[in-house]
């Protein structure tokens, strides 16, 4: 399987998931320049964390129009794997393929720190290898993390299992202390209705060996490949 | 001669949507010792030169300002045409 890592100006998580991805988890990998309209046959997009042009405007609101995005949209409709990381969350809720929106975090600060996210819906791509109610360590690093949406979309969210990942204490119990930005209800990732988009503000390429600190993340990207072994043994059938 | 055209786009959140900058503002102006003020709602404007001879200008900018300017679920914009 190949992932397929968009680098825009300003990403700087892109080596991250390019290692995560070629070195932890022994797949192929290829950066996409944001200019380009090829996606070289990817498996699974990634679009990383970081600064793209800046945030100027809005996190991901100039990313959204870059060439590559047109691609990545007609790929994730077409049922292909895409995943949101930090600005890459930023960027999907930008061009429409995640609900809602990322405003500035509530207290106005740049946060820099791990946190505890709790397994929401264990029966999708992206977590299929966690179990139910499991608490992951993973770190963050954003200044505009805080998931807003309408009061009756996020029950429409809530409801569908589309809230993958919660901000919750070390034990697992969604407190306000928990929560880093002020996202509603918590929230720290989600799936798109189809279930082939994810967005999360944390950073699971950030956590893939012990020596970093955490290796739970793993789980998002082996959850991502054995889906994928799944699609594909079907299809050879 | 065509001369060239002003438009001032003013975003700001929707009603309800919760403004940390402004509050923090607020905070600040409470500090200094101005306690009159209840509330402060931040936002941002945009300058737009137009052409002077640019057809359909109106549609042009509110398309601008929703695919653009505002993010329309968190939101809303408003135009002021300058001559």
């Amino acid at each position: 399987m190949k992932f397929g890592v968009v680098t825009f100006p300003g990403s700087n998580c892109d080596y991250d998931a390019y290692t995560a991805a070629k070195h932890v988890l022994q797949e192929e990998v290829e950066f996409l320049w944001h200019k380009s309209e090829d996606l070289l046959g990817s498996d699974v997009v990634i679009l990383p964390g970081g600064f793209s042009y800046g945030d100027y405007l809005r996190a991901g609101a100039i990313a959204r129009f870059s060439p590559i995005i047109g691609q990545v949209i007609q790929f994730a409709r077409s049922g292909g794997i895409v995943v949101g990381i930090c600005n890459g969350f930023q960027v999907l809720t930008e061009c429409g393929l995640l609900p809602g929106a990322l405003m500035r975090n509530s207290h106005l600060r740049f946060s820099c720190k791990y946190v505890y996210l709790r397994v929401e819906n264990n029966t999708t791509r992206f977590t299929q290898a966690c179990e139910k109610g499991e608490v992951l360590k993973i770190p963050i690093a954003h200044g505009e993390g805080n998931y807003y949406h309408f009061d009756d979309e996020i029950r429409i969210l809530e409801d569908k299992g589309q809230v993958l990942f919660r901000y919750v204490d070390r034990q697992g119990n969604v407190t306000p202390e928990a929560n880093p930005n002020g996202s509603l209800n918590n929230i720290a990732g989600i799936i798109n209705e189809e279930g082939n988009v994810l967005g999360m503000m944390p950073h699971p390429e950030r956590a893939v060996e012990e020596v970093l600190g955490s290796a739970d993340g793993l789980k998002v990207f082996e959850s991502i490949r054995a889906s994928l072994a799944t699609l594909t043994a079907v299809g050879e059938n | 001669m065509n001369s060239s055209r002003k438009a001032i786009v003013y975003v700001r959140l929707k009603d309800g949507v919760l403004d940390p900058q402004g509050v923090t503002i607020h905070k600040a102006l409470t500090q200094m010792g101005y306690e009159d003020f209840l509330s402060v709602r931040s936002g941002r404007f945009f300058e737009l030169e137009i052409k002077g001879d640019a057809s359909n200008i109106d549609r042009k900018i509110d398309e601008v300002c929703s695919k653009l300017l505002a993010n329309p679920v968190i939101e809303k914009y408003s135009v002021e045409k300058v001559k």
